[in-house]
Order: C-alpha cells, then sequence, then structure tokens
C-alpha cells in the first residue's frame, strides 16, 4: 500500500500540546507510510485540497489524518478521499485532539502518544478494505405521531409536498393544547379562529388520513421501510355514519363524566364531542362513565342517534400503516401542581391552573367564557396570579424554565380586565422571560395598559380565609412580605414531558432526557432530528416552546422528510455485519443479542444459518463479540482489523 | 440605606466559613424571596431572611452579623421546608447566630441572654430549672417583671417547682460544657 | 401489634409547663400496650438555645441521651416534644459524617452510635398502634365536640429530617381524632408558628403569631385546638390572656393535648389526665358534652 499520513495542527488546538511535525517524522518510519506532513487545518479547503495532491502525486491508495474526534470530520475526510478518487473507507482517522491535546499539557508525553495512535491507525488502515454502500427503496409516505399545531403544520406541509400522510392523534379530536386556548400571544388572536381552519383542511385533504382516538401500538423497520401498528380505540359510534349533529350528548343522562378537554372543570356526558370545533366531529363513549357499557342500562342515545350510529359492540382495531419516515409531535403535558402542598394540594377549588383558566376564558368553555370562581360560581374581583409553579424548582425535579409561562400570564391579565373591568389581578414573577417579536412589548402593554399589578417575589403559601384565600407572597424589591386576599388564584404550570413519552420514544427507538423530552440530533444544528435514521420531531415534545416554534419546527420536519424523500433509493451503510457461512454453526447467539432484529436464521443446504439483514443492521457489533466462531464479523471492523491495531500497541 | 458598596468588601473568608459550617452553597439561591414570604417573624426583622442571605451572597460580613434578624428566628423551618433550591436557610442563620456570638455581635441582648440564662441552668442542673432560668434571665437584663402575671397561674397549676431537679449525671453535664469550650478556644 | 419496648424521652417542660401532656402521654401508652422505659438520668437536649448557640455543644448534650439509650434493649427512642425530637434526629443525621461524629465523641468523652430509630410518640401511635385500635379502645366517643388540629411548626419539617407525615398538611392528629369521635374542623394554619421561645423575650411576637392561631380557630367555629407540642400549648394556653389583652381579643378557648382527649374517650378521668393543670378551663366544654358521652362514661 502506498500510505499518506496528515498530521494537523487544528490551529493551536492541537499544536499547542503536540508536536505535530515531530509525530509526522515518526509516522514516516511506519510500514507502508510513503508521504507524512503536518498541516494547519485538515479540514479546510486548502487543507483538503493538500491531501487530494498528495494522494496523487504520491500515488496514495490509502490516508490517515491524525485531528479531532471522527465525529467531527470522518464524513468530511472521506468526501474528500471520494473527490480524490479512492474508496472512502480506505480511511482511517486517529484522535490526537479530543484523547490527547485536550487532556494534558505534557508535550512530549502527548507527542508520544499522538504517534502511537497514529501508528495503530496505520496499522488498522493496512487491513482495511473497500466497501460499497448498498441501495434500498423508499416507501414515500409519511407517518405524524400527534395532531396539535406543530403535527398539523407538518402534515399540511408534507402533504402540499404531495406526500400521502397519516396523521396518528391520541384524543378523540386533533388541535392538541392550542384548541384549548381561548386567545394566543401576542396578537390576542383567537386561538381556535386562526387554528380552526388548517384542522378543517387537515380533515378535507386528499393526501391525508386521520386516525384519531389512535395510538401506535408497535414500530418496525428502518428507514425508509417502517411498519407502524396504529391501535385505534373503540368510540363506540361508527364513525362512518355519525353526523356529529351532537343529539346524543344532549340526551345522556350520565352527566358527571370528568371533562378532559375542560380539564377537569366541571363535567361533560359520557357520549360527547369535545368541543364544537372539533375535527373529525365525531361523537365518542367514554366507557368507564356509560351506563350501558357498565351496568347494561340506558341506552338513551341509541333511540335519539338519527344515523343509528352507536356501535356499543365496537372494539380496539389494529391498522398496519407503512410508512417511509415519521415525525413525532406528540407535545406536552402540564405539570401536575397538587405536588405544592403549600398551595392546597388540589384540596382548594379556587385555586387553579392556567389552562383551567383558559377554559373559563373561553367562550366554547365550561361556563360560556364568564369568568366564575369554581366553588360558588361567583365573578373574582381580586385574581393571583403565580409564576413558576413547577418550573425553575430544584426541589421537585423541574430545574428547567418552560417558556411561556410569563407570555401566557400577561395575556390572561389582559383577557381578565376585558371581561371584569373592575377586576385587578396581580402577579407573582421571579423574573420575566419574553424574547420573541412583540413579546417584551406585550408584557409591558399588560402592566401599563391594563394594570396588571407585578411583584417581584415567591408566594410561601395560600390559605384559605373567609371564603377567599390569603396568599402570603414577598415583594423583593422592597423585602417585605405581601399578603393579598384573592377570590382567585390562577397558578402558572409548566409544561412537562407527554403522558406516554418514554414508551413511545422505546417503541421507535429514539433517545430522551431525564425528563421525558425527546432528544434532538445536535442542540445547535439538528434541532428537528433524531440520532434515529427517519424519524424527525417537531414541537413540545422536543422541549416547552411557544406557537410559533412549534409551526417552525413541523415545517422544518416536513422539509427533512420531503427531502429524504427527493431520492428514489436510499444508501445503505456497508459497516454491517455479515455472516461466513463455512464457519456458521447455526447457534443464533447472534440473533439473541442483536438489538434491532436484524439477525434471522436460514436455511442454507439443509443447515441453518445465519442472516444478517443488511438494511435493518446498524454496525454495533454485538453479535461479533457473541459468536463462539468468529463467523459474523462487522466490515470496517472485523476482529483482525481491530486485533491489527492491539498488537502493533501491545508488541511484547 | 443608601451606601455605594464597593467590590473590594466582599469578604470571602466569611462566605466559605458560612459555606463550610452550615454545608448549604449559597450560589444555588436565586433570591426568589420564598423565604421571606413564609418567615412568621419577618415583621420583626430589620433584614428579611431573603437579604440576610443575600448579604451572605455578597460577602457583607459585617452587616449580616450585627443584624437583629438573626436573633429573632424562631427555627420554624418554614424557609427551609419551601426553598426551591433545597438550600436550608434555618441552618445558615442558626450559623450567623454561632458567629455573630463568637465575634461579640449581640444585637438582641436580651435574646442572647435567654439563651445564656437556659444553658448555665441546664450545666448547672442537666435539666432546665425554670424559675432558676427567669431569675438569671431578670437578673442579666434587668425586666423585672417579665411573665410576672403568669406566675400567679403556673404556680396554682403545680406548673412550676421550686426545687431544680437535678440528675446524677450532672458532672457528666458540665463536662461536656467544659469540653465544648476547650475545643472551641 | 406486636408489643414494642421504647425507650421514653420525656424532655424538661414534661416535668414543669407540659407535665399533663407527660402524665397523659404516659398513660395513653401504657393503655395501648407500649412499654415505655424512662432513659435513666437523661440530662436536656439544648432545645433552641444549645443549636442556637453552637451544633457541636447541641449534639453533645443529645449524644448523651442517645448513648444511654443504646444500653438500653429497646426498639427506639421516643418523645412527646417535637424540639427534642428535632434534636436527637438533626444529631443522628449530622453523626453520619464521620468527622462530626469523631468531635461529638470526643466532647461527650464516651462511644455512641447515633443509630436507634427516633421517633415521636404521635408516630409511633399511628404506625405501631394503628387509628382502628385507637378508635376500638375509645369507649366514650368525644361525639360532638368540635376542634382544629395545630401540628405547629417543627414536628414534621424539615421533611427531610422528621420523616413523618405530609409537611404542609400533616394529617396524624386529624385521623386520631376522628377516630374517637371528635369533629375536626379544616384548618389552614396547622403549621404556623406560634412564636416558640421568643414568648418571654418578644412578646409581641408570640401576641401576633398565635393570636393569629387562636382567631383562625375561632373563625372556623372551634371549641377548642389540640394541640401535640409543649411550647405550642404554652403560648396558646397560659399566654392566651396575655394575647387577648395584646390584640384586644376575648377568645376562651381551651387548648388540650391530643394525648388527653384520647385517654378521656377511653372513659378515663383523673389526675393522670391533668385536665385541671390546662390554664384556660375545658370543663364547661366537656360538661355541654356529657349529655352525649355521659352514659358511655358512666
Amino acid at each position: 500500500m502506498n500510505i499518506g499520513v496528515f498530521v494537523c495542527h487544528c490551529g493551536s488546538n492541537i499544536e499547542g500540546t503536540v508536536d505535530t511535525a515531530a509525530v509526522a517524522k515518526a509516522a514516516m518510519g511506519y510500514p507502508e507510510v510513503v508521504f507524512a506532513t503536518d498541516t494547519m487545518y485538515a479540514c479546510s479547503e486548502p487543507g483538503q485540497a493538500g491531501i487530494i495532491e498528495a494522494v496523487r502525486n504520491y500515488e496514495l491508495d490509502g490516508v490517515v489524518v491524525a485531528s479531532c474526534t471522527p465525529r467531527m470530520h470522518e464524513t468530511t475526510f472521506r468526501r474528500t478521499l471520494e473527490r480524490a478518487g479512492l474508496n472512502r473507507y480506505m480511511f482511517e482517522m486517529a484522535n490526537i485532539r479530543e484523547h490527547v491535546s485536550w487532556i494534558g499539557k505534557d508535550r512530549a508525553a502527548n507527542t508520544n502518544k499522538a504517534a502511537e495512535l497514529v501508528m495503530i491507525a496505520v496499522e488498522k488502515l493496512r487491513q482495511n478494505t473497500e466497501l460499497t454502500a448498498g441501495e434500498f427503496s423508499i416507501n414515500k409516505r409519511v407517518m405524524i405521531i400527534g395532531g396539535g399545531v406543530a403535527g398539523i403544520q407538518a402534515a399540511l406541509d408534507c402533504a402540499d409536498g404531495g406526500l400521502e400522510v397519516v396523521l396518528v392523534e391520541r384524543e378523540p379530536s386533533i388541535g392538541g393544547k392550542m384548541s384549548k386556548l381561548d386567545k394566543t400571544f401576542p396578537t390576542v388572536d383567537c386561538s381556535s379562529c386562526i387554528l380552526g381552519p388548517r384542522m378543517v383542511d387537515i380533515s378535507q385533504n386528499p393526501n391525508i388520513t386521520l386516525h384519531t382516538l389512535s395510538e401506535v401500538e408497535s414500530v418496525d423497520g428502518f428507514v425508509g421501510n417502517f411498519n407502524v401498528k396504529v391501535r385505534r380505540k373503540a368510540a363506540y359510534v361508527d364513525w362512518t355514519l355519525c353526523t356529529g349533529c351532537g343529539e346524543c350528548a344532549a340526551k345522556c343522562p350520565s352527566k358527571k363524566t370528568p371533562d378532559r378537554f375542560n380539564e377537569f372543570v366541571g363535567t361533560t356526558t359520557a357520549i360527547n364531542i369535545p368541543f364544537p370545533q372539533a375535527i373529525p366531529k365525531k361523537a365518542s363513549i367514554n366507557p368507564a362513565a356509560c351506563l350501558m357499557l357498565t351496568k347494561g342500562k340506558c341506552g338513551a342515545c341509541v333511540k335519539v342517534c338519527p344515523a343509528g350510529a352507536i356501535q356499543f359492540t365496537q372494539e380496539d382495531e389494529i391498522v398496519t400503516e407503512e410508512v417511509g419516515a415519521i415525525i413525532v409531535a406528540t407535545g406536552y403535558d402540564l405539570f401536575d401542581f397538587t405536588k405544592y402542598g403549600e398551595y392546597g394540594g388540589g384540596r382548594y377549588p379556587d385555586v387553579i391552573t392556567s389552562m383551567q383558566y383558559e377554559r373559563l376564558l373561553s367562550a366554547s368553555g365550561p361556563t360560556e367564557g364568564h369568568i366564575k370562581r369554581p366553588s360558588d360560581g361567583k365573578e373574582p374581583k381580586d385574581i393571583v396570579f403565580i409564576q413558576c409553579v413547577g418550573s425553575r424548582d430544584k426541589s421537585i425535579g423541574r430545574p428547567y424554565c418552560s417558556g411561556f409561562c410569563c407570555m401566557y400570564t400577561a395575556k390572561q391579565t389582559i383577557l381578565t380586565k376585558d371581561h371584569i373591568p373592575d377586576s385587578q389581578s396581580y402577579v407573582f414573577y421571579m423574573d420575566i422571560r419574553s424574547p420573541g417579536k412583540g413579546y417584551d412589548e406585550f408584557i409591558r402593554r399588560a402592566m401599563e395598559e391594563y394594570g396588571a399589578r407585578y411583584i417581584r417575589g415567591r408566594v410561601s403559601a395560600i390559605q384559605p380565609k373567609g371564603g377567599r384565600y390569603l396568599i402570603k407572597g414577598v415583594n423583593t424589591l422592597m423585602g417585605d412580605q405581601v399578603e393579598i386576599e384573592a377570590d382567585l388564584v390562577v397558578l402558572a404550570v409548566g409544561a412537562e414531558a407527554s403522558k406516554g413519552a418514554p414508551e413511545l420514544a422505546e417503541k421507535l427507538r429514539i433517545s430522551y432526557d431525564s425528563y421525558g423530552f425527546y432528544m434532538e440530533g445536535h442542540p445547535k444544528l439538528k434541532p428537528v432530528e433524531t440520532n434515529t435514521a427517519g424519524i424527525y420531531l417537531a414541537g413540545s415534545c422536543q422541549g416547552p416552546k411557544d406557537i410559533p416554534s412549534s409551526v417552525a419546527q413541523g415545517g422544518a420536519a416536513a422539509s427533512k422528510v420531503l427531502g429524504l424523500f427527493s431520492k428514489d433509493k436510499l444508501a445503505s451503510d456497508p459497516q454491517i455485519s455479515s455472516v461466513t457461512l463455512q464457519r456458521c454453526i447455526g447457534c443464533a447467539k447472534c440473533q439473541s443479542v442483536c438489538p434491532f432484529g436484524a439477525i434471522e436464521m436460514t436455511e442454507f443446504r439443509g443447515m441453518t444459518k445465519a442472516s444478517v439483514i443488511a438494511t435493518v443492521c446498524q454496525g454495533c457489533g454485538n453479535c461479533t463479540s457473541a459468536c463462539p466462531q468468529g463467523a459474523i464479523q462487522l466490515s470496517h471492523f472485523t476482529d483482525n482489523q481491530i486485533l491489527a491495531e492491539v498488537n502493533a500497541l501491545c508488541p511484547y | 440605606m443608601s451606601a455605594t458598596i464597593q467590590t473590594k468588601s466582599y469578604d470571602a473568608a466569611f462566605v466559605s466559613a458560612v459555606r463550610r459550617e452550615s454545608e448549604q452553597d449559597l450560589a444555588l439561591c436565586y433570591q426568589c424571596g420564598n423565604c421571606t414570604a413564609g418567615c412568621p417573624v419577618s415583621f420583626a426583622y430589620d433584614f428579611p431572611v431573603n437579604q440576610i442571605m443575600y448579604l451572605v451572597q455578597t460577602g457583607r460580613k459585617m452587616e449580616a452579623l450585627s443584624s437583629h434578624a438573626i436573633w429573632l428566628c424562631a427555627s420554624c423551618e418554614t424557609c427551609t421546608t419551601r426553598c426551591p433550591n433545597d438550600i436550608d436557610v434555618a441552618r445558615v442563620m442558626d450559623v450567623l447566630r454561632h458567629m455573630a456570638r463568637q465575634e461579640g455581635l449581640v444585637a438582641e441582648h436580651s435574646i442572647h441572654a435567654f439563651w445564656d440564662s437556659f444553658l448555665s441552668s441546664v450545666e448547672k442542673y442537666g435539666r432546665v430549672f425554670e424559675l432558676g432560668l427567669m431569675a438569671s434571665y431578670i437578673g442579666k437584663t434587668g425586666r423585672v417583671l417579665t411573665d410576672a402575671d403568669l406566675a400567679p397561674v403556673a404556680l396554682r397549676k403545680g406548673k412550676l417547682s421550686f426545687k431544680p431537679h437535678d440528675i446524677c449525671g450532672v458532672a457528666e453535664v458540665r463536662d461536656i460544657f467544659k469540653r465544648y469550650r476547650e475545643h472551641r478556644s | 401489634m406486636t408489643r414494642s419496648r421504647y425507650a421514653y424521652y420525656p424532655g424538661c417542660s414534661g416535668q414543669g409547663t407540659s407535665r399533663e401532656y407527660d402524665s397523659s402521654t404516659r398513660a395513653m401508652c401504657q393503655d395501648l400496650g407500649f412499654e415505655l422505659i424512662d432513659i435513666p438520668d437523661w440530662n436536656c437536649c439544648g432545645s433552641t438555645p444549645a443549636h442556637a448557640v453552637d451544633h457541636l455543644l447541641s449534639a453533645s448534650l443529645v449524644a448523651r441521651n442517645l448513648a444511654i439509650a443504646e444500653d438500653m434493649d429497646v426498639d427506639g427512642i421516643i418523645t412527646p416534644c417535637p424540639s427534642c425530637l428535632k434534636n436527637l434526629k438533626t444529631t443522628q443525621h449530622r453523626m453520619l459524617r464521620p468527622e462530626f461524629h469523631a468531635e461529638v465523641q470526643k466532647v461527650l468523652g464516651r462511644v455512641v452510635r447515633a443509630d436507634l430509630p427516633i421517633k415521636s410518640v404521635l408516630q409511633v401511635l399511628v404506625e405501631d398502634a394503628g387509628i382502628e385500635r385507637i378508635a376500638q379502645e375509645s369507649t366514650a366517643p368525644l361525639t360532638g365536640l368540635k376542634v382544629v388540629p395545630y401540628y405547629g411548626c417543627i414536628m414534621n419539617r424539615p421533611p427531610d429530617v422528621m420523616r413523618f407525615d405530609d409537611p404542609e398538611n400533616p394529617m396524624a392528629l386529624d385521623n386520631i381524632l376522628t377516630a374517637i369521635g371528635i369533629e375536626v374542623l379544616p384548618f389552614a394554619l396547622k403549621t404556623d408558628c406560634c412564636g416558640a421561645s421568643l414568648g418571654t423575650t418578644r412578646r409581641d411576637v408570640v401576641a401576633r403569631l398565635s393570636g393569629r392561631v387562636l382567631d383562625a380557630a375561632a373563625a372556623a367555629g372551634a371549641d377548642a385546638i389540640v394541640t401535640a407540642c409543649p411550647l405550642c400549648q404554652m403560648n396558646l394556653d397560659m399566654r392566651q390572656a396575655q394575647i387577648n389583652k395584646a390584640n384586644g381579643s376575648h377568645h376562651r378557648l381551651p387548648v388540650f393535648y391530643y394525648s388527653q382527649l384520647i385517654m378521656l374517650a377511653a372513659g378515663q378521668l383523673g389526675e393522670r389526665i391533668g385536665l385541671d393543670k390546662l390554664c384556660v378551663s375545658p370543663f364547661s366544654l366537656l360538661s355541654s358534652l356529657g349529655s352525649q358521652t355521659g352514659e358511655a362514661r358512666s
């Protein structure tokens, strides 16, 4: 072989503690190395040009670059080799930055270690073989899990791009949290007025298949070829017949059903349509509250339904959808404030969450938009808003800021003033976070034009007092305790990961953080990708965010999918396992340790042999360690290649 | 208060001493004021408790140790229980009391006198002798009529004894006090 | 119920200002089958003054009692006083640090393990005896009596030291009192501080804080307040007249110890229960209930 070695200075990053020229000089003494040099920035245009030039001048057929971690630039240099006319796998990197120069300052020791890392890279390269990527076809259908505003945006963008879309939503209607809001900041637009048309577009778009009251049951396959089973839960109503007239709900006697859509403010009927703008506008029955389903009595809905759509015998249905990519837009849930015993632990009826207040404000809510105290139905005059309930709080495991609560609290004080002109709102805050366009001006408006009194400090406790509530807070700007008697207390609860998020992540094989938010590919540069090929993120499932950001991410995820599907075939990674049939004894140990289900046992001339499904194998190498015969080997990381490195390093 | 504070007045030794003795890191405090909001005796303080914590954070030793607040604290643990950063505020207040005492900075003479009377009763008898405690307190403060209105009721109900209940092992208790003083000197 | 043996730490006020708490607690434990053995020759734990002056002094005073208890054949140490409980438990917790443990042993002058379980009498009642057992024992339930349960500020706080019941809305007293027929009213000031040891030095603080408790109890419609802390009881009961004078209020609210009520409901009267020791007399209140419970008691 003719091997060329390039030792990068990386400015002073490496050169500061490693004598790169000396490393290059040492490399010249290694077997089959015909060219070695140090270079300022190997990854830069002149740096790469230098590599290509050396390949041509010295007829190199393999290259070692000693520089940063392969996670940074392995792809870069592999492309460089291809431009120079070589196979991209005749390339090795020695990490002399993260593994050497960034660890210690002893120049002599570092230089020595760097030289050794280059030596073993050379040994590995000598064992490398040229590999060619295969290709496989893509199913140009996309599944979007979650029908909130992010999922809706993604679905519409994908459909407009000509793709077939399957939208799966857990609730009976799409719309997510945004459909529960009365108005949105900073424009105070009516939420259902701006979201409604998008929701209707979803239902009317011929490219979009909608599964609501459905959840993902299982996910098999790989990018371009996912096989997803979706469980359509029983609504006990035939949606092909239901017209959404609502007669059933009007006659249902089971009126104490917990009202999920209205955040459990007030109750609803066992059969209902969640809200007037619901898409699909179909009735569904809550089986735990239905008299027929629990006790075998009633059936009032059957009698009044003009379409004969009620079906008590309906069962869950599993539907299989085959798609090439998945966008996860499962949103968030609100923090359960009952953890704060000092705020009543849920026992005080007039201490409510911001979302419950939003339902009270909404004209389609349980009080038809009249703000009423849950305890006695009276109109409140003094309303206290408490920010950061369940956010920025290490003591309950929620140290992060939820990002939108300062804004929605200001909005709620503005709406309160509109609804009740002689009311007085108080807001207890620690800081005000309002970075978006027009956001800070909006907060100022609440204070300057709508008379909201902002008090800098937390609230230690809420105590019921004579039908009202004594709020024991503080004003840190003056160092005074502040006691306010309020009629209603609204807690600005923070966002947390959606219920069931970790379980869904396990099915999709994507990562999630300790809070259950899904992990993006790179915190700065890959906000809507995951580390799993073919699966993308959009919206609050990746971290709490406001509506414009969710919409932006929905569009971004859609563009990633459209980009993925712009080719007809995808390249498969050749760094996968393969089986040497003569050595395989058919013990199936490899199959049992494969986390991806990429190995199947087949028959070859009457013998059982293992076989790798090339498109599923992720190249993890578990199988190679498990195989007692060394029959299954991971290309580009074969036993011989790895042992060559070990033998070079440990010659005795 | 309108002093101009120089950045040079940050007493680093004080900050690290408080950190070491209390095992609490006040860098975690983001001055939310929750402690002050729940403090039952705040109305009587010169500095509210969150500002005492701020004086520690900013290394303002003399102001912190000369305050009245640290003596008036009732050790009710409300601040510690509700701090969102899990800071044991009550323990920091204890440590500041210890330090103030050691430096001879006693803003609340009568409370200092009460604690000293209590402890000298314990040292003398092994258990608190209430009448002896009161006598000592009155002696130190000159407040002759302290709780004089309670004495008749307490006596009538048999709640005040005229004799101390001393214990057999009182010498062990006195030794504890002796060794503690040696250890601290 | 397993028969439990406990080292009993009475605390200094149990012999003086809260002697009725001590005597009724002993009676109650005996009745329920707990074996209480006084820690022989116990010394004062130092209460607030010791920990406010020096943590090593406080720990060493406590540690003498722990060491004595460790030589007894007991399942743990129990005490009726929350302040003693806090000192005992805090010392044990701090002595988990080896350097501090060594310092304490040096000042104490003897070896101490500091590993016995330490609980309040209330906790042991709830966990070992159980609410059903207490209900069973009450042959003369106190029906018609309306009270507010006042736990005080340190019995359940801080939660990682005291480790019993909800620190914001404790329910142990509520449940026990309900079990003996009492109507327990919802009370927002369950854990609000009464002013503690500031009664002697800063009477105005106790007037304000304990005054608030009395006001809230009266506003809730309570006939009486029930406590489990000697200092709270003293501030609310013995100082009730001082508070009335300072605030211009006219409260006449009896302040019971829960142990007294448990004994009453068990049909026990007499000296050990110490009802006559309460400064605000409970007798007219109790006799107004007598018509309902009198027969059972006789």
